[in-house]
Order: structure tokens, then C-alpha cells, then sequence
């Protein structure tokens, strides 16, 4: 049987006093859309960016210490071909002064460093993504002047470019009007459709989590809840997660 | 005017101005990107440590600058990843530390405060076919390097996606500031300590306002960098000004045109 997409074992990562993960265990088969919810601070883009092997990134936060075990496709992380795995950052990390134009955003995706000159097969291979996400009519404008919906088409186009199996995003649907947001469940069911591929998805928005993923990941440093969406959300599991209903609204919907 | 450049002394200031306006815009687009602008004025003092030390052992100062300089490059570099200090002030430590101990060598012994000054403003008049040689070899260095730009690039994008592509990027941020000492080394000579950092960031800056794509900001920016060596040249030498300054003011001029031209 072929490995699960992601295998997390009793996974903890703490970064000087600040535990930010505390004995994560989870599975997820190939092929499953993920929504994670969960408070600010609980640990949502630290489980991501230990998916992608990036969890001692910076020593700025104090020394970072990590035990547990995670699988991707059967590898380490750091050991997974790199372009197997897509990823979309939050978008309040990117820098708009940053001299690009879309379409090198995008091409860039596919050759992993950033391109001097596009040549004529990239330009229609990056032109295809830029379509189905429809942001073709954004390829050649610069990375300042879109908005952060425009921006999280682009993105998203770049990391689709590689074709990855793994797709991860982190809070793509932030910034983003109601149109933008069912658009976004549109392109990324389309590309599910195509490809067979297995998302996580960190959303505060977890209605929209409840209609479109096939699995709900709820976090806050632990695992709260994981499985369908009906039975992590329903009313008594928060309730017996949290203690009171009320609170738990509060912590899944990080104050929303 | 073009008699001048009949004159070795013009030629070999003409040909040291362009390998180190280019050489200097080249790391400067990176440097500007990177907002790491200080980094010129922290190495260059670092530079001018390295070279009092070179005139008490009573050695080239060159050779003893430059390992000198790269050091601190990699210490700042260093401080920058393992604390949580920023970029600024790893780089001002290091910087207040360079002139310390730069003013404390020339006190050591008398009799040499004239040399050492001279590299405070530079000479690009007085500058050495060894000189020469040096900048030439550190300029086909850079050549042999110029595939490593799509990586600098790439970092400089998106730190984060580049190290989700594992990039190794620690190691990249190393090398960088090291060749960016070297730079700033060799130039320091003809430039001189209180200018080398204009010539860092000015032409980089004044592609950044006029340039869409990163790979425009970068040819554009060594464009720049090495056009307004000419002028500054005649400039000096007609008006009988330090060239050094006469070619800063020339980039400066670029800078104002490009911001006040641009859309």
C-alpha cells in the first residue's frame, strides 16, 4: 500500500519557552483536502512549515528544539523532491517592492530560482496556471501594484506550475472578498479533480472549511479534533474540546 | 578633453572607476533589495581597520584589509542569523568596533596618519597596475559567479520559498557578504571609505525606480554604476576636484533624474 500523504507522529516543536506544537499525531490519506482551524498562536503555520522542513528556520526566536517524527509521501521533509510539494504563504508576508512581474512569480515556481529571461515554453506553461486561476490578464502587471486577492491568485498559480501532490497554504482565503474565496475552493477542487493531489489548508473561516473539505484538522498547539467536518465542528464535539461552547467558538474562530 | 586619456595615470583611473562602479552596483542590487544598505558603510570601516593594520605591520595594506574585511562580513552575517538583533544593529557594532580599532592602530605609531587618511577619501588618481590586477581578478570572479545570481535572486524574492526549495541560503548569505567585502575592499582605494557605500546603493536605488523586472534593476543598476564613472572623471579633472566625490555626485544626479522622470 502506497505511504500516506502525510504521517505525523507525537510531533512537538518548541522555539525557546514558547511551545508551539506539543505531541501531534496525525494522518492524512493521499487525496484528502484538509481545512486546519484553530486560534492565533496555535500552531497552524509551525505544522505547515514542518511539513515543508523548514521548522528550524531561524534561530532569531531562541534556540528551537523538535521531537516526533513526519512522513511526507513515505520521506523526511527535507528529503522530499521538492517538487512534489506546492506552497502558498500567508500573504502578509510578501514583499511588494520586490522589482517582478506576475508572470515571474509564477515561473519561478517551476524552476525553483528565479528566472533571468522566460523563455517561450515557460511563458505557455506559466500562461495555462495563470488561466485556470483566472489571473491570465495579471501576467505581465507588477507584484506592487495587485491587491491581496490578486496576489493570492498568482501565488496560488505558482505553486500549482510544478504540479504538486502536496498542496499547502496558509490562510489563502485572508484578504480575499466572498467571490475571491469561492473562487479560490473552485480552482483548488478543479486541481484536486485533475490530479488526484492531497491539500491542507489553515482557513479562519471554517463554514466555507465545513462545505468544501473532506477532513477539518482542529489545533490549538495539540490536536482538539480531526476527521469530517460534521463531526469535529458539530456542537457537543467543541464543547467537549473546550469545556463550554461558547469558548470554543472563540478559540476555533480566533476571536471571529 | 580626450588627451587626458592618453595620460596612464587617467586610463588606469578610468578603467579602475568602471570595474568598481560596476562591481559595487552589481552586489548593490542585492544589498538595496535585501535593505542591508549599511552594510557598505560597515564594511568599509572594517576596510579601513584592515588597512592600519596593514601600514603598522608595515605590509601592502590590501592584503591585509581583505582578509580582514571578509571576516567581519561573515561575523556580522553570523550575529545576524544567531540572534534576534537586527540586521542594523549587528552591522552598527560591528562598524563603531572597525573605527575603534582603526584609529587605535594609526595612533600606535606615528608618522603614517597621511597614508591612512588617503584611504579615508580615496585616490582613484593614484591607482596601481597591481591595483588593477586585483579588481580585474575579483571582476572574473564575478563573471564566474553570475550563475549564482538566480539564487541570490530568489532569496532575496522570498527567503522562506527558497528554503522551502532548499535553497541553501545560510550558506548563499555567506558567500555574499564576503564577495561584497572584497568589493568593497578593493574599492575603498579609489573611492575611499566615506563614499564606497554611495556607490553600494546609489546606482542600485536609481534602478530600482526606473526597472520592472529584477533582471532589469540589475543590468540597469551596473549601467548606471559604471556611466557615471566618465563624467565624474572629467569632472575632476577639468575642474580639479576629487574624483571620487565628482563620481558619486554624478550618481547622486541620476538618482534625482530617475525619481523626478519616473511614472
Amino acid at each position: 500500500m502506497a505511504a500516506p500523504a502525510v504521517e505525523i507522529e507525537q510531533y512537538s516543536v518548541r522555539f525557546g519557552e514558547f511551545q508551539a506544537l506539543q505531541e501531534v499525531s496525525l494522518e492524512v490519506p493521499e487525496g484528502a483536502f484538509v481545512a486546519i482551524v484553530g486560534p492565533n498562536g496555535a500552531g497552524k503555520s509551525t505544522l505547515l512549515k514542518a511539513l515543508l522542513g523548514l521548522e528550524r528556520g531561524s534561530m532569531r526566536d531562541g534556540p528551537t528544539r523538535v521531537v516526533g517524527r513526519i512522513r511526507v509521501f513515505g520521506h523526511p521533509p527535507r528529503e522530499v523532491p521538492p517538487g512534489w510539494v506546492g506552497y502558498v504563504p500567508q500573504v502578509k508576508g510578501f514583499d511588494r517592492s520586490f522589482p517582478a512581474l506576475a508572470i515571474e512569480v509564477v515561473v519561478s515556481g517551476l524552476r525553483r530560482h528565479w528566472p533571468f529571461r522566460i523563455g517561450r515554453e515557460e511563458r505557455r506553461q506559466a500562461a495555462e496556471v495563470l488561466e485556470k486561476v483566472g489571473a491570465l490578464h495579471l501576467a505581465n502587471r507588477r507584484l506592487g501594484g495587485l491587491s491581496g486577492g490578486e496576489l493570492q491568485r498568482v501565488y496560488l498559480a505558482r505553486s500549482l506550475i510544478r504540479q504538486p501532490r502536496l498542496l499547502l497554504l496558509d490562510e489563502p482565503a485572508t484578504g480575499v472578498d466572498v467571490v475571491g474565496e469561492a473562487d479560490l475552493y473552485r480552482h483548488l477542487e478543479a486541481y484536486q479533480a485533475e490530479r488526484g493531489a492531497t491539500i491542507l489548508m489553515i482557513t479562519h473561516d471554517w463554514e466555507a472549511a465545513q462545505h468544501h473539505a473532506s477532513a477539518v484538522l482542529v489545533l490549538n498547539r495539540r490536536v482538539v479534533g480531526y476527521g469530517p467536518p460534521e463531526k469535529v465542528l458539530c456542537h457537543e464535539c467543541l464543547s467537549q474540546a473546550f469545556g463550554h461552547v461558547g469558548h470554543a467558538h472563540q478559540v476555533v474562530l480566533g476571536g471571529r | 578633453m580626450l588627451e587626458a586619456f592618453q595620460l596612464p595615470f587617467m586610463q588606469r583611473a578610468l578603467l579602475a572607476g568602471l570595474l568598481v562602479g560596476g562591481l559595487a552596483s552589481y552586489l548593490g542590487v542585492l544589498v538595496v533589495q535585501r535593505r542591508l544598505s549599511f552594510l557598505g558603510d560597515g564594511l568599509a570601516h572594517a576596510a579601513f581597520a584592515g588597512v592600519a593594520l596593514g601600514l603598522l605591520l608595515r605590509q601592502e595594506p590590501l592584503w591585509v584589509a581583505i582578509p580582514f574585511a571578509v571576516g567581519i562580513a561573515l561575523l556580522i552575517t553570523w550575529v545576524r542569523e544567531q540572534s534576534s538583533l537586527g540586521d542594523d544593529t549587528a552591522i552598527g557594532i560591528f562598524f563603531a568596533v572597525s573605527v575603534a580599532l582603526g584609529v587605535l592602530l594609526i595612533s600606535l605609531r606615528q608618522g603614517f596618519a597621511p597614508d591612512a587618511v588617503a584611504y579615508l577619501f580615496g585616490s582613484i588618481l593614484t591607482v596601481t597596475p597591481t591595483d588593477l590586477q586585483v579588481m580585474g581578478l575579483l571582476a572574473l570572479l564575478m563573471l564566474l559567479l553570475a550563475p549564482l545570481w538566480r539564487y541570490w535572486a530568489y532569496a532575496t524574492f522570498d527567503r522562506e520559498l527558497a528554503l522551502a526549495d532548499r535553497l541553501p541560503v545560510l550558506r548563499h548569505d555567506y558567500l555574499l557578504s564576503a564577495l561584497i567585502a572584497l568589493v568593497v575592499v578593493v574599492s575603498v582605494k579609489v573611492v575611499g571609505v566615506v563614499l564606497i557605500a554611495a556607490f553600494v546603493v546609489i546606482p542600485a536605488a536609481t534602478a530600482r525606480l526606473i526597472s520592472q523586472t529584477f533582471a532589469a534593476m540589475t543590468v540597469s543598476a551596473i549601467l548606471i554604476g559604471t556611466l557615471s564613472v566618465l563624467p565624474g572623471l572629467v569632472a575632476a579633472y577639468t575642474l580639479d576636484v576629487p574624483a571620487g566625490s565628482a563620481i558619486v555626485l554624478t550618481q547622486a544626479l541620476l538618482f534625482g533624474l530617475a525619481l523626478a522622470l519616473r511614472r
